[in-house]
């Protein structure tokens, strides 16, 4: 299976140089022509379309605006949309195709992290900055690949980091539970950064329980925990899980606070969890739609005006990297890819829907994290949280 | 104590689920030797027949349970009848894929038409909980319990006092002789798969009930587990799988109360090898020589 990849990987690379050699006029036809175009890869199809079309739902609200509003640099931007069927191979192909066939500027997605992960050789190879709104992994932007890559979300340590300080400064926990899903990188990676905050804060670890992605039956590690005494649960995973452990816990008795990161969010936490059980949850998140920030609302109403239900985090994230984009195209005065990339390292208190961010030396985005409160079913409140 | 009570609470309403899939496992295993991997997905099925009579036609939890048995029974008769009837003299990791295919088959196409994602399961009966002492019990744990223990009774009372059932009987123990002793060999197997698939399909209900999920790919790792229960006790028993079922579901419930929820699977699958190596035919099963 790995070799298959491997030399299917080695395959794609060869054409796409192939394919640059005579591919090279097309680009430059594109950036020197009457219209900016930019390429979108995003995940329409298969198993994480979820996020793909939010994301992709976002970006045409932010380039429709910019084009009302004239363009960039005089031009109409052109987005090129192709799907790459949540499958890191096809994500190479599709990024090879927009960088030599259809002569794109700077490339927007993929949404998770993996595939973005897959597109990054490409970028570097063909010399086109791309942009990920959600791709959280830690190692994304950490290897010898980074130089064109670009997020203008938090990574996952950074949100265990800011949790750990919320529980003990905030909420004043002492001893804290963990319930994590060991199946998952995105957990692991969570409850680490989680606890090893919470201890140097002089927090108290004082029990770690797991379990797996797909179960649905926590009732046992959740009778053990309530045999013990703690101030809150720290639960790292995603709603699928997290809802129904939330209504076991309190189906068991166990009221205390229960925190946990952007894995919550989603309208299906309230149906699986049910509404007397969702009280006293926390958790962080990129934007919130209790913000009553300017640019917030403005979205919120643009949004909701064209498709009618309020928007989510991958539709905010989706606007941002788009509009980070143009701003970076505006700012380089050129529709050139080095330009547009050196725009983007130098972006700085950039005003985005998930908040005012700046890119850092790792082109990891520095911005503050909104923590949300869950009480009776809903939203209640959203606080920005800073370290 | 008042812990270790909750928990055999918690182990009972688990392993109660268990058992009845792994009735489906054992009964259609006895009759034609096969290992139905497709068990797995009718139990989803069920699940999603039940969604459906409780969300679109506004039915309760016991209408909407026998309609989805009603359903899965006649789901796995075609199963049986397109599937695996015209492999019924091929040898038998023939049938053990095409059972997998079917599996897949099944996943997929209601991917297809429901989506894959999770979907929450109506609260059709109130979660109204009992406290006994410290132990605290729930209505739905009550109904699944004696619901359980209902269709076990159901089922044995079929197996051992009906026309149908002797059919059953005679067909495992030998299926040539049998059809010379004049028994319909294809109804036979038809009611076992009805049977079984039936017992599944209310599995799916109080599951889709109880945890308030489902999705087209739940049927997995149930399956897997359900299969060692059925295994554990002795395959082709049937009393042999109620008493896996409910073992592998205190098993696990205990590993995860007293030992280390991190290990609760490696634990349950250790177990499942150390029976085999000391009794390699389960816990109630008999030493068979292989007919030659």
């Amino acid at each position: 299976m790995k070799k298959w990849l491997v030399v299917l990987l080695a395959l794609t690379m060869v054409m796409s140089m192939a394919l640059t050699g005579c591919g090279g006029g097309d680009a430059e036809g594109g950036a020197e022509g009457d219209t900016i175009k930019i390429g979108v890869n995003y995940e329409l199809s298969g198993a994480v379309a979820t996020y793909g079309q939010s994301s992709v739902d976002g970006v045409t609200l932010a380039i429709e605006e910019i084009n009302a509003a004239g363009g960039i640099l005089g031009k109409q931007v052109e987005m090129v949309t192709i799907d790459n069927k949540s499958d890191a191979a096809e994500v190479v192909s599709v990024a090879t195709r927009l960088m030599t066939e259809e002569g794109v500027c700077a490339v927007i997605g993929p949404a998770t992290s993996g595939n973005f992960k897959a597109e990054l050789p490409i970028a570097l190879e063909n010399g086109i900055p791309v942009i990920s709104g959600s791709a959280t992994a830690n190692d994304v932007t950490s290897g010898n690949t980074k130089e064109y890559a670009f997020r203008i979300c938090f990574s996952d340590n950074f949100q265990g980091v800011a949790m750990a300080n919320y529980a003990s400064k905030n909420l004043g926990a002492a001893k804290v539970a963990i319930v994590q899903d060991k199946s998952s990188d995105y957990a692991e990676g969570l409850a680490t950064s989680f606890s090893a905050t919470f201890e140097e804060l002089g927090g108290e670890i004082v029990a770690r329980e797991a379990y797996t992605t797909g179960d649905t039956d926590f009732n046992a590690i959740l009778t053990s925990l309530a045999g013990k005494e703690f101030d809150a649960i720290w639960l790292p995973g995603y709603y699928q899980e997290v809802g129904l452990i939330i209504k076991q816990a309190r189906a068991l008795g166990i009221e205390c606070p229960i925190l946990g990161a952007d894995g919550f969010d989603s309208p299906v936490l309230a149906e699986l969890a049910g509404a007397d059980a969702l009280h006293d949850v926390y958790y962080s998140n990129h934007y919130s739609s209790l913000n009553e920030d300017e640019t917030v609302t403005a979205f919120i109403e643009a949004y909701k005006a064209k498709h009618g239900v309020e928007p989510d985090a991958f539709n905010a994230l989706g606007y941002d990297a788009a509009k980070l984009i143009c701003d970076a195209i505006e700012r380089a005065g050129a529709a050139d890819p080095e330009a547009i990339k050196d725009a983007l390292a130098a972006t700085s208190e950039f005003k985005a829907v998930t908040g005012t961010l700046s890119i850092d030396e790792n082109h990891d985005a520095q911005k503050a994290l909104v923590v949300i409160k869950i009480d009776n079913g809903v939203a209640v409140s959203a606080e920005n949280a800073a370290l | 104590m008042s812990q270790f009570l909750q928990q055999i609470v918690n182990g009972l309403s688990l392993g109660s689920i268990y058992a009845l899939l792994a009735l489906g496992y054992t009964m259609v295993y006895g009759i034609i030797k096969l290992i139905n991997f497709a068990h797995a997905d009718i139990y989803m099925l069920g699940a999603y027949i039940g969604f459906a009579c409780i969300t679109m036609f506004g039915l309760g939890f016991f209408p909407a349970m026998i309609i989805s048995m009603v359903l899965c029974a006649i789901i796995g008769i075609v199963m049986e009848r397109i599937a695996y009837k015209p492999l019924r003299n091929s040898p038998r990791i023939t049938l053990l894929i095409t059972a997998i295919g079917v599996s897949f088959f099944m996943e997929y196409i209601m991917v297809y038409f429901v989506g894959a994602n999770v979907r929450a399961f109506p609260d059709v009966i109130p979660k109204t909980q009992y406290h006994l002492g410290s132990v605290v019990i729930n209505l739905q744990q009550i109904v699944i319990l004696f619901t359980t223990i209902a269709l076990m009774l159901l089922l044995q009372f079929i197996v051992h006092k009906t026309k149908i059932g002797k059919a059953m009987r005679a067909v495992s123990a030998d299926r040539d002789a049998a059809e010379l002793m004049g028994i319909n060999v294809n109804r036979t197997i038809s009611t076992t798969f009805a049977i079984g698939s039936a017992l599944a399909g209310a599995g799916g209900v109080m599951v889709g009930m109880f945890y308030n999920s489902i999705n087209p790919l739940m049927g997995m790792m149930p399956g897997l587990k359900c299969f060692v229960a059925a295994v554990f006790g002795g395959i082709g028993v049937i009393p042999g799988a109620m008493i896996g079922g409910f073992g592998i579901g205190f098993i696990e419930t205990m590993v995860s109360g007293y030992g280390s929820s991190m290990y609760k699977d490696a634990v349950v699958f250790a177990i499942l090898i150390l029976v085999l190596i000391f009794k390699p035919a389960g816990l109630l099963g008999k030493n068979t020589r292989e007919k030659v």
